[in-house]
């Protein structure tokens, strides 16, 4: 029994101990992988993990780029960035936040509807992220929540980079304004897209949106160490963006400022440019509005007022408004005339009036002057704006070849190409235009109301300056700039426009006696000083078709309804002895050329001429403040 | 001879004091200062409620593992079947009146600690199952009596912690008495069978499970397939381990845990954030604390005279390397996630009790070596 018991036990020991071996065993090859798994995860795909580990722990938070700013040619700053003051809230960090958020209600003197507004927003972010209150404060109030923020736990006051126009409506269609980016800009413009943080502003019309690029600049960043819910628990690096392009402009200030003031409770623009360079002095439309409204989202009432006003400010006279232009496109007709020979300076034609209208194929037309010219040469035809006469050159020249010449000049096409997305191209008509456009044919009638300017044919204002500036050169041709610093070389920059220079010369001649001498349309506008002197073309352009009972009535100006009043065109260049610069001039339903658009120019023209000398002295690096 | 014996067998307590293994003692202290450490990282580097919890634990548990060292063997042997009785009922009561906690009833309220018992079953089933099988003959081990006997010895607390629910501490409860069948003698067919039948029917369990369970599955095969949902653990404890490298990132430096993408970092996964701010060397430094420990309670085994203490020794050595293992190979993606923590390394009374209890066998098996028991 004992050897037996015996026996068992040491059966039972062999046994285990043989199997504590095996397992002995499975547990090293088991271990083994244990560690060599651990080897895997640690040493060998180390790296994979590292960087999982910091994309886990590491984000990034963009800053808004600093926009870059407008300069005029002086380095004045017309579009900048100002501090604005704002107050914002991190919910999470604010014990009692009825309490401070009512408390700011009160300092502030919200509206319930903003009010409202702001607590709707604080629902929708997570408790650390910032709950922008106020944008943007007025000193006193913000200096009010400043002197009690011993009460304001939590509450922050902010001071952040905005968007500032120093002239206000001077700029405003040249320039466009900035707004907060919307869904379109974010799908239309990658760069937007890629530098986009909430409460970005970019550029929604005029420069401001054409050079979104080169303004925008680059975010700084913000590089925070984050836990598993999204907290920021210290910030690890701060990388400092770039501010946006400094862009300069042409634009003297001075002269804009001028432009915007003799437009003044009037609907029109002026254009002022450099006849050798191109440069744009100045550009403005009127009416014009405060750009700043927009930066921080304009109230519907002011948006309303705005956009309902008749004389439509938000529209960009200088580019998109298209105008028949009257009396100013005789000297393209003249010019076109002598160019193809069908005319001699001394061409003469009998004016009788518009009493004993000029008769063809059983329309009439009218001079506008009621007793006539008499017997003028194309001189004096230019002079006193003669339409018989011209009615007779256009008939003789034919619309074609007055259309080659005008798009030589300018007319019918873009003048800064793309850089204005809201510029018009105007139409110069012809018979082909006619027949593919509206399927008829060109009859003579229309030749002849083109050369005064009325008809199918329509200008934009710049356009108008552009031509005026060739005719002033000398005939040559330029591309008009706004950016100082553009560099585009055209090949064909001053290459001439003429077959024969002194054609030009008469041209430019019929137009100085238009100003300067008696008889001339815009005589009473002139400037004496040989300093000054300059030369113009009047233009009224009509907007509604003259009746016979409106021929009987001869209404003044003022007896007219606004919508039916002509247009008041000048297109004039100086000074005369050696030209420099070009303008254009319309008054929307102004009257006539010679008494309401011509003596702009004459308060123009003393100021540019006056200021050329600084223009001159800066471009030789005197530095001169304004 | 016999009065050799005699005055050896009067084991006067300076002899036992003597008889410690000293070697395991300080491993296991050296164990216990890590994990008081890592638990102080998981605090976020200062003494908080669970570093200062699980040192009082550690320090307690660690006292009355010395205290059960100086009881006679044979005292656990006649207490095997009654504790594991005892434990069965504790079990029982926890289906009734346990405490529910995330979605299962695992604890019982004692009034000066809620204990797991299931925890405790762990090592309860091992000494019931090691004296069932001192006094059987060999010839009889795999007789179908004994076998079903042991196999309900097992399924009982299995199926009663499995309804609570908590399948990882009920796999390692029949992980743990699977061993001591093995070691006891049955047949090698058995477990060959066995396996071949789980592997079969794999497909049909898998459809018994519940449907976390089932995702738990479906994530350990491809993480990615929800990387925040279910993925979420597996992947950020692997980027944490991954991203520790060879020499880790620092004691308190580990960011994963730090900034808390671990989840349950101070208990199933106190690995991750070990390995991560200690590194490749760390790690199998750890490994090599445990594989020493696990050598010397298997050595303490095969020193022992007695066939109940060997076989105690080396099923409860085995069982913790098995935990170890899973704990390790579950954090380290080798594993679908089951709840199953690291012995004496996480964060719970009831696992460190139970872990210390054994350790106290252990131990108390090496202080009575030359002890036989009838």
């Amino acid at each position: 029994m004992i050897n037996i018991n015996i026996s068992d036990s040491a059966t039972k020991l062999n046994s285990l101990n043989r199997r504590m071996f095996i397992l002995a065993t499975a547990k090293i090859i088991i271990l083994g992988g244990i560690v060599s798994r651990l080897f895997f995860l640690q040493v060998k795909e180390n790296k994979k993990y590292l960087t999982l580990s910091d994309k886990n722990r590491i984000r990034e938070w963009k800053l808004p780029p600093i926009r870059g700013e407008f300069q005029d040619y002086f380095g004045n700053t017309i579009a900048g960035n100002f501090e604005a003051y704002q107050l914002h809230i991190i919910p999470e960090e604010v014990e009692d936040f009825r309490y401070v958020i009512y408390r700011v209600k009160e300092l502030l003197e919200l509206s319930d509807k903003q009010f409202k507004k702001i607590v709707k927003k604080k629902n929708e972010i997570k408790p650390w992220e910032t709950l922008i209150v106020a944008d943007n404060l007025s000193w006193e109030k913000f200096s009010k929540i400043n002197n009690h923020l011993y009460d304001l736990n939590g509450v922050k006051p902010v001071i952040s980079i905005s968007r500032d126009y120093p002239y206000k409506e001077n700029f405003t269609h040249v320039l466009g304004y900035v707004s907060q980016a919307n869904e379109n800009d974010l799908l239309t413009n990658e760069n937007i897209k890629e530098k986009f943080v909430p409460g970005l502003k970019v550029g929604k019309t005029g420069l401001e949106k054409s050079f979104e690029q080169k303004l925008i600049g680059s975010n700084s960043v913000e590089r925070y160490e984050v836990n598993a819910y999204g907290r920021r628990i210290s910030q690890l690096a701060f990388q400092k963006g770039d501010k946006g392009e400094t862009i300069k402009l042409t634009i003297d200030t001075k002269i804009q400022e001028l432009t915007n003031e003799l437009l003044k409770e009037k609907a029109g623009s002026i254009c002022v440019m450099d006849i050798y360079t191109g440069a744009i002095i100045a550009m403005h439309s009127s009416p014009s509005f405060d750009p700043n409204s927009f930066v921080f989202g304009i109230s519907q009432d002011e948006w309303q007022l705005i956009r309902n006003n008749p004389m439509k400010p938000l529209v960009n006279k200088s580019l998109s408004g298209n105008y028949s232009p009257g009396s100013t496109i005789k000297p393209i007709v003249a010019l076109s005339a002598l160019e193809n020979e069908i005319i001699k300076p001394d061409f003469t034609v009998q004016c009788r009036g518009h009493k004993n209208p000029l008769e063809l194929y059983g329309q009439t037309y009218h001079c506008w002057k009621k007793e006539g010219h008499g017997f003028v040469n194309l001189r004096e035809a230019m002079k006193q704006s003669c339409d018989t006469y011209f009615y007779e050159v256009a008939r003789r020249l034919g619309v074609d070849r007055l259309s080659v010449t005008a798009k030589k000049f300018g007319l019918g096409q873009k003048v800064f190409k793309d850089v204005f997305d809201n510029e018009k191209n105007g139409l110069v008509p012809n018979t082909e235009w006619k027949k593919n456009a509206l399927g008829r044919n060109w009859v003579l009638g229309e030749t002849i109301i083109t050369g005064i300017g009325q008809g199918f044919i329509q200008t934009t204002p710049i356009q108008l300056c552009l031509m005026t500036a060739q005719i002033a050169n000398g005939g040559y041709k330029i591309y008009p700039k706004i950016v100082a610093n553009d560099d585009n070389q055209y090949a064909d920059k001053f290459t001439p426009l003429y077959k024969k220079s002194r054609n030009i010369k008469i041209v430019q001649d019929a137009m100085f006696s238009s100003t300067n001498e008696v008889r001339g349309t815009s005589y009473r506008s002139r400037l004496d000083d040989p300093k000054y002197r300059f030369a113009g073309k009047t233009g009224t352009s009509q907007v509604k078709k003259i009746t016979e009972r409106d021929r009987e009535l001869d209404l003044k100006t003022f007896q007219i309804p606004y919508e039916e009043r002509d247009h008041a065109l000048y297109v004039a260049f100086g000074p005369y002895k050696s030209p420099r610069y070009a303008l254009s001039i319309i008054i929307e339903h102004g009257g006539s050329g010679g008494t309401v658009a011509a003596p702009l120019a004459k308060k123009l023209f003393k100021m540019i001429i006056d200021r050329h000398e600084i223009r001159k002295n800066y471009d030789n690096k005197k530095y001169l403040d304004i | 001879m016999y009065q050799y014996r005699r005055f050896n067998n009067k084991n006067g307590f300076f002899q036992k004091f003597g008889n410690l293994d000293y070697i395991l003692l300080s491993c296991l202290l050296i164990l216990g200062f890590v994990s008081l450490a890592t638990m102080y990282s998981t605090d976020g580097g200062e003494v908080l409620f669970h570093t200062r919890s699980h040192f009082i634990k550690f320090v307690v548990f660690f006292s009355m593992m010395l205290v059960i060292s100086f009881i006679n063997i044979k005292f656990w042997f006649s207490l095997g079947y009654l504790s594991y009785a005892v434990i069965l009922g504790m079990l029982i009561w926890t289906i009734n009146f346990g405490i529910t906690a995330s979605g299962s009833k695992r604890w019982i309220d004692l009034y000066f600690l809620n204990i797991q018992p299931s925890e405790l079953m762990k090592i309860f089933i091992i000494l019931c199952l090691a004296k069932y099988f001192h006094r059987m003959k060999a010839q009889h081990v795999n007789s179908f009596y004994s076998l079903c006997f042991s196999l309900i010895i097992i399924f009982v607390p299995m199926s009663l912690v499995i309804i609570q629910p908590d399948l990882g501490t009920s796999l390692l409860i029949a992980i743990s008495g699977i061993v001591v069948l093995w070691f006891a003698g049955l047949n090698h067919k058995y477990f060959f069978y066995s396996c071949l039948l789980s592997i079969i029917s794999l497909p049909i369990i898998i459809s018994f499970l519940k449907p976390y369970q089932k995702l738990r599955v479906l994530t350990f095969l491809n993480p990615d397939r929800d990387p925040l949902g279910a993925g979420y653990q597996i992947i950020q404890s692997k980027i944490a381990v991954g991203s520790g490298g060879f020499t880790g990132k620092g004691f308190l430096k580990g960011t994963q845990s730090y900034l808390e993408f671990l989840p349950e970092k101070h208990t199933d996964f106190i690995f991750t954030l070990f390995s991560e701010e200690f590194g490749f060397i760390g790690s199998v430094l750890l490994l090599l604390i445990y594989s020493i420990i696990i050598y010397r309670v298997i050595r303490i085994g095969a020193l022992s005279r007695s066939y109940f203490a060997k076989l105690f020794c080396y099923s409860f050595g085995t069982s913790i390397f098995i935990y170890v293992v899973i704990n390790m190979s579950m954090v380290l993606g080798l594993l679908p996630i089951v709840g199953s923590p690291l012995p004496i390394m996480s964060y719970g009374g009831s696992s460190m009790l139970a872990t210390m209890i054994g350790f106290g066998i252990v131990m108390s098996a090496k202080t009575h070596s030359q002890q036989s028991i009838a």
